[in-house]
């Protein structure tokens, strides 16, 4: 039996899940084809616990995709790949390498390997016909993100039209598509990164080892903290240490930098967090760095 | 974020921003951000930065919310901005609101789920009509607590007078309008005054500040807990070895107590059963309340699918499928009866046939116009639909869920019209 509610209300956190459990439900009963984008981040966990929730004790009703960049850490595939045989749900794999083999995208070797995620991911929803992909996006992450709808209409082209969004009413959520068209729901919205940390914590679940302080080599680029690796060859001037770190987000591994940090619990991290001066992004996402509607830009263009 | 919590014992308040184009609201919302330490080095840096560049004289705060490439061109907000903060006792979900007419659409967005309106009127221009039509609309959606945020004072030297000007004109209005809970707070979004902080340039003001009343907001009471009211969303059937025969409800309360034993009725078929169990993940429960999203099971094998309710057996809605209805238009082509248009409520979806447009209502003066005979983009009406599927509705007074609606263009795939339910 779970705690008593003598006064009948819930805690902000209860009402988060609620809500999310909500959105996966109204999904899964109104689209034909949904499927769950997992990066293998913190956000994209919590999504797939909620999903879990929602259906349970039946499995997931819809399969999961990821897009491999190829630079993805291994600590996090790893993660993947336990919560996809614990939930027993069906793995979709994009990989940017294949759609350069086969031609579906240029081999743009100058273009961020972040950048071709995009044509990526639109490509294997077309492919798969999805009709409803779950993301993981916070509204409190980026400025651009705090406008989006929950459903989150992308035309044929697998835009979003920021300046021309569906009216999205008390929790009546409108899923009419056209012929080509698909839409981005973002279940935890209204959750906050310290919201995600207190849930990880309370449901107790596994997110990958990065996440937590650990030894690594890393390097100093644009007032990041970098981990080294082969796919990040370093430039003139950069020396690599070895440092106390963990990484607020998971990204791509080239661009994705790590924060100096002794925290090694969930209870620590949150501490960290509570006290944390910049933005999980703004620290540490060398993609949203790049001008102040990176992310909108992006988010235009079909980004997740 | 500095100065928050761990979220599990805090309790949660949405609150929507309203008023007219210019009125301060995002320029507010960063302040309290700010002056809450809910805004990290990066984020001011950034904002910093613009509005020295544009040649600003001080930082303009609305650049926190003003997140679209297009808002910061014009210096407008285009569509609903959502921010969080929170005290140690209370998180806040923000919804920033358009002020521009054209935009009426984005703030009903905002408003629909908001627990406290904040309407911002410029001290040296009192209500306009945008004011006013935000202050129906906040009505008409049952936004439960109203703050008047007099803002701007600095503009006017912290005058008494134009704030008790102000504060006379606007309860004079509100009289015709439901509201039950009103503070009227004078502040100034840009320097601070009265936002977190007292104001020492206004002595005169003894009610609290704008921060203190949003943590002290007594929103516990707004819920109905008596008429139990479960739209059933999702059958949960695993077809597993496992869990053969299971087969649950699942669903988000929205309104009463549910609990393992209760009497109950399926609608629309009427068929009556009990409640076996009531699930929450892997945990069963004893009692299940609003907003809880669980999964119920009944002990007799009765036919439910979605779209369903489950109600209790002397305490259901009436299915009906003659709907008498406010409804704010969202889209240039105008509403007029003989419209086919789409309806969802709850987790029903049908068809809907405009019969009748009874009135359209002046947001000015509140005057019902009944010679119109259709309702344009950002108006208000009364309006009375045919449905082809029974609605299992409440009154929108009874039930911000069972009781609203959305219509959508079946053309388009647009939203355009959101419809609180008479009774
Ligand atoms: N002097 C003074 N100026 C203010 C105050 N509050 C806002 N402003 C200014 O008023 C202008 C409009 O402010 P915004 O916050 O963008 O207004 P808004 O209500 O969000 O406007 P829309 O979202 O487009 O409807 C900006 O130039 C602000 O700096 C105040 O208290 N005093
Ligand atoms: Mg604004």
């Amino acid at each position: 039996m779970t705690q008593t509610h003598s006064d009948y209300r819930l805690s902000q956190l209860d009402q988060l899940e609620a809500e999310s459990i909500h959105i996966f439900r109204e999904v899964a009963a109104e689209f034909e084809k949904p499927v769950l984008m997992f990066s293998g981040g913190k956000d994209s966990i919590v999504m797939l616990r909620l999903a879990e929730k929602a259906f349970y004790p039946a499995k997931i009703p819809f399969s999961i995709l990821q897009v491999d960049t190829g630079l993805d850490f291994p600590e996090v595939m790893e993660t993947r790949d336990r919560w996809v045989a614990r939930l027993g749900v069906n793995l979709v794999v994009a990989s940017i390498d294949d759609a350069i083999k086969n031609g579906i995208i240029p081999d743009a070797a100058k273009i961020s390997r972040n950048r071709l995620q995009i044509p990526t991911l639109l490509n294997a929803i077309e492919e798969h016909g999805f009709t409803a992909a779950f993301g993981g996006g916070r509204r409190d992450e980026e400025k651009a993100r705090a406008k989006e709808r929950v459903y989150s209409h992308r035309d044929e082209f697998g835009q979003w039209d920021p300046k021309n969004q569906r009216p999205e009413l008390w929790s009546l959520y409108n899923g009419r598509l056209h012929e080509g068209e698909h839409m981005r729901i973002f279940p935890i919205s209204n959750w906050t990164e310290l919201d995600v940390w207190d849930y990880i914590g309370r449901e107790d679940i596994e997110i990958p080892s990065i996440y937590y302080s650990h030894q690594r080599r890393v390097f100093e680029r644009d007032g990041m903290l970098m981990s080294e690796t082969p796919l990040n060859p370093l430039r003139d001037g950069e020396v690599v240490e070895e440092r106390t770190v963990r990484f607020r987000t998971c990204g791509d591994i080239t661009l994705t930098g790590c924060v100096e940090s002794t925290a090694s619990t969930i209870a620590e991290i949150i501490d960290e967090v509570a006290v944390a001066r910049k933005t999980e992004r703004g620290a540490t996402r060398g993609d949203d760095r790049f001008s102040e509607a990176a992310m909108e830009d992006r988010k235009k263009e079909g980004y997740f | 974020m500095a100065g928050t919590n761990t979220g599990y014992g805090m309790d949660l308040l949405r609150f929507a921003t309203a008023g007219s184009v210019d009125d301060g609201k995002s320029t507010l919302i960063g302040r309290l951000l700010l002056d809450s330490k809910a805004i990290f080095e990066d984020q001011l840096e950034a904002v910093e930065a613009t509005s020295e560049a544009k040649g600003y004289d001080y930082t303009d705060l609305a650049l926190l919310t003003d997140g679209l490439r297009s808002e910061r061109e014009q210096g407008i907000t285009i569509d609903v901005a959502y921010r969080y903060f929170a005290t140690p006792n209370r998180k806040f979900i923000i919804a920033d609101t358009p002020g521009h007419v054209q935009y009426t659409r984005n703030m009903v967005t905002g408003a629909s789920t908001a627990d406290l309106g904040l309407v911002l009127v410029d001290a040296r221009q009192g209500l306009t009509e945008q004011s006013r039509r935000h202050a129906v609309i906040l009505s008409l959606l049952r936004v439960p607590h109203l703050v008047l945020a007099v803002n701007k004072m600095d503009l006017v030297g912290f005058d008494q007078t134009v704030y008790e000007k102000i504060y006379a004109e606007f309860t004079q209005f509100a009289t015709k309008l439901n509201v039950p809970d009103l503070e009227v707070i004078p502040i100034s979004a840009l320097q601070g005054d009265n936002v977190v902080t007292r104001s020492e340039n206004m002595p005169w003001y003894s009610g609290p500040t704008l921060m203190h009343h949003l943590e002290h907001v007594h929103v516990a009471s707004d819920r109905d807990l008596i008429d139990a009211r479960f739209p059933v969303q999702y059958v949960i059937r695993p077809k597993s070895d496992e869990f053969h025969d299971y087969r649950g409800y699942a669903g988000q309360v929205a309104g009463g107590i549910l609990k393992p034993g209760d009497e109950v009725v399926v609608l629309p078929s009427g068929m009556t059963s009990k409640i076996a169990k009531i699930d929450l993940f892997d945990q069963e429960i004893t009692e299940a309340f609003p907003p809880m999203s669980v999964t119920v099971h009944l002990e007799d094998d009765v036919d439910v699918s979605r779209g369903d309710m489950i109600a209790r057996v002397k305490n259901a809605p009436s299915p009906s499928q003659d709907i008498d209805a406010m409804i704010c238009w969202m889209t240039t082509t105008p509403l007029q009866p003989r419209q086919k248009l789409a309806i969802k409520h709850t987790t029903r979806t049908g068809r809907a046939l405009v019969k009748d447009i009874q009135y359209r209502l002046d947001v000015n003066t509140l005057h019902r116009d009944q010679a119109t005979n259709e309702l344009g983009v950002n108006e208000i009406g009364r309006v009375t639909l045919r449905t082809t599927v029974p609605l299992l509705c409440d009154p929108y007074s009874k039930n911000r869920t069972t009781g609203s609606f959305v219509l959508i263009d079946e053309a388009t795939g647009v939203t355009v019209g959101a419809g609180m339910i008479n009774g």
